[in-house]
């Protein structure tokens, strides 16, 4: 036992003096990774999210990686069907959900071929040992059982026969031992509950809500968590639990939100702070789905959800929602993008507001749906015909996403343009505390609709395409709106006056005025974290990226090295400083989920010779592999 | 619900849509774009049947709004004096349903073509239908592409020589009417683009109809489709050929009403000589039945050589329609909100949070 250990501290000392509770080790630490591995009906992202939110709730912050397979339930036991969770929380402020796990809990063989390589030796591995048959061993091609041999002699194991001690327990509820079986995630997460110090009645009481209508299924697996709980505490496999203090985070009222969560919220309050309706016009396609069961559910809030027959026609109805006054807003994934681009450039010409909010996932095609990916840059900056610039916000967290939503919708209104926002599926799913903002302190993101005609050879006619001098926005004027009747379209328009133009010099003048427009749009300078102020090397990144950016500076700085740090949100305009930033350090690492488009963006805009380091594996990037690549950086061995 | 059960009050399509005592004529629906159609185009009779019908329904004009996709026909708004957006190709109804849910002032027309709203279209054209969308859709239906200068079309006839299909079409039509039958609409009817009188008719009880209405307009292409309908205009046998429906009247026509309509022993319907069946065997037509089954039958008897050719109202239902559904409930749940008292920042905060303090050192 190490001396820095405190020895049963909150046990009443008689028990202690009795020897009638065995005493446990407790050990203080500042960070701890978790991954709970199951197959897909095994539960394990309630169980993540579950002990998510008790970790949320202690006051750590906190970040986590949910990872599942595509099929609803692939075959059991297979490794296609295994579907994990991964946690990260700490007693300071961390910024991604962890390289490699502290504790494996693997609930089948499956989940522990297909995660044992990710958990570095000598850490801890909690095997449900009832799933090790030799008909599930074959299943995955393990040909001896890895409990029985020495393969897993590296790590402490910890071999729990969850099922049977859950099937056990709740013999006398009188369910089918099928049913009883079921409940075995919630002895897992008891027992990591008690290993780490956290609360038992947040889960009770999510357990009896969540199971309201049977409450007999509620107390089943209550009694399934406070078994696994006393388990940890009554045996005596476990020597050691560990103690997790709360993180000092700025101060404020916090809670722990996902980013399609927090995406969804940003619609809501961009429609209150715009004054507008929001007309949500989608069709359902992972990882965007949830955007949509979320704002379903705020109609009192002044929020229409319209699932349409397709992702065109989600766009569409959205558009014509636009054009009568209200703030449309379509959500989809990549797939659906690429539907939605002949609507997209039609919003262009019209020069109406417009949110599309595009949660990526791997591609091409149907791709990696469950996965994460940021390989539709291109496709936002690029994908449709003739020149249509799109103004693009990319969020950086989880949090980050309602920020975002309303500075998406802002330029939409202001600008009266269609405006993307890129998330991607490790933002979407993954969660993080966020400091909730205080309403009254968001911006007013509120326009006016023209009322008057406005021609200037005083015709007293509206000329719909006539621009504000500032911001080159044309009037948003509605149907209903006396006297501008107006018709608006995809065919070119004469600048000012709005009507038809087929020419030449008038067409050349309005993609110039288009372009001109979204080139103009005010962002915000690319700040730049180089503590030391002596960095060589830039690393710079966008969207989910900047966690485990951010953690490999920490890793690289913490051994010595010099590194700076920027992160883009505005993908389009880009910063007005950034070539600069780029100009001013002896080498630029881009670091990108896709085969380096945001390089080719900086590459043909700046002249900068930026170096760029992909990876599309549908998985963040590891803190520690981006720590590599900028520890050669800074040695200057990156190759070229 | 309250002890007495009192009747919802039924509306009309237009109820919500304020009105103007000002006198309309055909004029102001004017806009000042030339219109550019080919000398000829049944588009040009539509556009003045429909110039002349809007002043009727007295509505403010700055609440009319004609959305198209893209096409010959799909030019329409451009040259009426209401609000209007020319779309992309096939996705009218898509756009139309997004206003027509969010603004139930507006009184919401779609122009479309045989290709618009069949070929590219076809998907939201069904969905607008089943789903009921207060609007109004004209299918301006020439059997052609006009504006990409004479392919066939969904609608063209079987053998159809055009410019894509050298040796004739092999593909068999849509026939509209039998597809928004289908689609479950409400309210269809078909008119002839120069039948001034009968369009006018058709829409004028299309524009009253609460729920999607599917007005098919027989129009004629003289460029690349010239003459396409020309048996249903002119010639001996027109009478024997148009079959105009009578609401609550038996089926009849002909020159002296020589002609009628029976039930067929396939379970559809068939025309035969009034003198052989007796008056009291034809169908009497009731567009407001709810079983589409007979309507449906009738679209049948036209044939894509026009042998007999249905025109007026096939079929006019109450359904309850999206967009009246989609804003009760936010108004349910904007009631609601309102008595809990929910606001943005309750939304936000929601009801796990915990709170991080100042350290002593930060206060100090
Ligand atoms: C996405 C797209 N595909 C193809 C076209 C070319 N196009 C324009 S109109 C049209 C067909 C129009 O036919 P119809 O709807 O019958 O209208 P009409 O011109 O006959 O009135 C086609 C194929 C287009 N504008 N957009
Ligand atoms: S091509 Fe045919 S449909 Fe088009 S404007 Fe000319 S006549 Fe009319
Ligand atoms: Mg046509």
């Amino acid at each position: 036992m190490s001396t820095d250990t405190e020895v049963g501290a909150d046990l009443p000392d008689r028990l202690v003096a009795h020897g009638e509770i065995r005493q446990t080790e407790v050990r203080q630490t500042h960070r701890v990774v978790i991954r709970f591995a199951g197959d897909s009906g095994d539960g394990m992202q309630l169980t993540g999210d579950r002990f998510t939110s008790e970790a949320a709730a202690f006051g750590n912050d906190l970040a986590t990686l949910p990872n599942f397979p595509a099929e609803i339930r692939a075959p059991a036991g297979t490794l296609p069907g295994v579907s994990s969770f991964q946690l990260h929380f700490a007693d300071y402020d961390i910024l991604t959900p962890g390289d490699r796990p502290d504790v494996l809990v693997a609930m089948n063989p499956a989940a522990l071929k297909a995660n044992l390589k990710d958990l570095p030796h000598g850490q801890v591995l909690i095997v449900n040992t009832d799933e090790f048959t030799k008909r599930n061993l074959a299943k995955v091609g393990y040909d001896s059982n890895p409990l029985e041999d020495d393969s897993l002699a590296p790590y402490q194991v910890h071999q729990v026969a969850m099922a049977t001690i859950t099937r056990t327990a709740l013999e006398p509820t009188g369910m089918s031992k099928k049913d009883a079986e079921r409940a075995k995630n919630m002895f897992a997460l008891g027992l990591l509950s008690w290993m780490y110090h956290r609360g038992t009645e947040g889960t009770e009481q999510f357990l009896r809500e969540k199971f309201a209508k049977k409450p007999d299924l509620a107390e089943a697996n209550i009694l399934a968590f406070r078994t696994g709980w006393n388990y940890g505490e009554t045996t005596e496999s476990f020597a050691v639990t560990y103690e997790v203090a709360p993180a000092a985070l700025p101060t404020g009222t916090y809670r722990q939100i996902t980013g399609n969560l927090a995406l969804a919220y940003g619609v809501v309050a961009a429609g209150q702070l715009a004054k507008l309706p929001v007309f949500l016009g989608t069709y359902p396609i992972t990882p965007a789905s949830d955007v949509l069961h979320e704002l379903s559910k705020h109609k009192g809030m002044g929020v229409t959800t319209f699932q349409a027959e397709d992702e065109i026609a989600g766009i569409g109805a959205a558009l014509g929602a636009s054009f009568g006054g209200a703030l449309g807003v379509t959500s989809t994934s990549g797939p659906g993008v690429a539907l939605k681009s002949e609507t997209i450039g039609l919003a262009v010409a019209l020069e109406l507001p417009l949110l599309i909010l595009d949660v990526q996932r791997g591609g091409p095609s149907t791709g990696l749906p469950t996965k994460t990916e940021q390989a539709d840059l291109l496709q936002a900056m690029y994908g449709r015909n003739g020149e249509a610039p799109v103004p693009i916000i990319a969020p950086a967290s989880p949090s980050e996403c309602f920020a975002a939503a309303i500075e998406a919708a802002h330029i939409a209104i202001k600008y009266r343009t269609p405006v993307f926002l890129l998330s991607d599926g490790a933002i979407a799913n993954g969660s993080e505390p966020w400091n909730v903002p205080d309403v009254a302190d968001l911006p007013d993101i509120s326009t006016t609709f023209a009322t008057e005609a406005n021609a200037p050879d005083g015709s007293g006619e509206f000329w719909p395409y006539l621009r504000d001098d500032d911001t080159l926005a044309r009037p948003w004027a509605v149907p209903g709106t006396a006297g501008l009747e107006h018709r608006i379209g995809g065919l070119e328009k004469a600048d000012g006056r709005g009507s038809i133009s087929y020419d030449g010099d008038n067409h050349d003048r309005m993609v110039r005025l288009r372009q001109a427009k979204i080139d103009g749009i005010t962002v915000d300078d690319v700040t730049v974290d180089d503590p030391s102020g002596e960095a060589e090397v830039l690393v710079l990144g966008w969207g989910s990226t900047f966690g485990p950016i951010g953690a490999a500076c920490r890793r690289v700085r913490a051994a010595g090295m010099n590194v700076a740090q920027a992160h883009v949100r505005s993908m389009n305009p880009l910063p007005g400083n950034l070539g600069d930033v780029l100009r001013g350090y002896r080498r630029v690492v881009v670091p990108e989920m896709n085969l380096g488009q945001f390089a080719m963006m900086l590459r043909a805009k700046y002249l900068v010779d930026v170096r760029s380091y992909t990876k599309v594996a549908g998985l963040p990037f590891q803190a520690e592999e981006l720590a590599g690549v900028l520890t050669d950086a800074v040695k200057g061995d990156l190759p070229a | 619900m309250t002890a007495i059960d009192l009747p919802t009050p039924k509306l009309g399509g237009l109820d919500l849509v304020p009105t103007t005592d000002e006198t309309q004529k055909a004029k102001d629906f004017t806009s000042d774009q030339e219109v550019r159609w080919c000398p000829g185009c049944g588009d040009y009779a539509v556009l003045a049947s429909v110039r002349s019908f809007l002043p009727e329904l007295g509505l403010k004009r700055e609440n009319i709004v004609f959305v198209s996709g893209i096409g010959c026909s799909s030019r329409f708004p451009y040259y009426l004096d209401t609000y209007g957006m020319h779309s992309i190709h096939g996705r009218a109804p898509a756009i139309a349903t997004g206003l027509a849910v969010s603004r139930p002032d507006l009184s919401v027309w779609v122009v479309t073509g045989d290709g618009d709203a069949l070929s590219i279209g076809g998907n939201h054209l069904i969905h607008a239908l089943r789903r009921n969308m207060n609007i109004t859709i004209l299918l301006f239906n020439n059997r052609i592409y006009g504006l990409t200068k004479g392919q066939y079309s969904p609608t063209s006839e079987v053998g159809k020589v055009t410019k894509s299909t050298p040796m004739g079409s092999v593909d068999a039509p849509f026939n509209p009417v039998s597809l928004a039958l289908g689609a479950e609409a409400t309210f269809v009817g078909r008119a002839l683009d120069s039948d001034r009188k009968g369009l006018t008719e058709v829409l004028r009880q299309a524009a009253a109809h609460r729920g999607a209405s599917l007005v098919e307009i027989f129009q004629d292409c003289p460029i690349f489709n010239d003459g396409s309908f020309d048996v249903l205009r002119k010639g001996d046998d027109v009478a024997q050929r148009l079959i105009p429906l009578v609401d609550g009247e038996p089926i009849r026509f002909g020159n002296d009403g020589e002609y009628g309509v029976v039930r067929a022993e396939s379970g559809g319907l068939k025309v035969v000589p009034v003198a052989e069946v007796g008056e009291d065997a034809l169908v009497v037509h009731r567009a407001g039945e709810q079983d589409p089954t007979q309507a449906f039958a009738l679209s049948r008897l036209s044939d894509q050589d026009l042998t007999h050719t249905v025109t007026g109202i096939f079929r006019k239902v109450d359904r309850p329609t999206y967009d009246d559904g989609a804003r009760a409930q936010v108004t349910a749940a904007t009631e609601q909100a309102q008595q809990r008292g929910d606001n943005l920042q309750a939304l936000l905060t929601g009801r796990d949070t915990w709170a991080v303090m100042p350290t002593p050192e930060q206060e100090a």
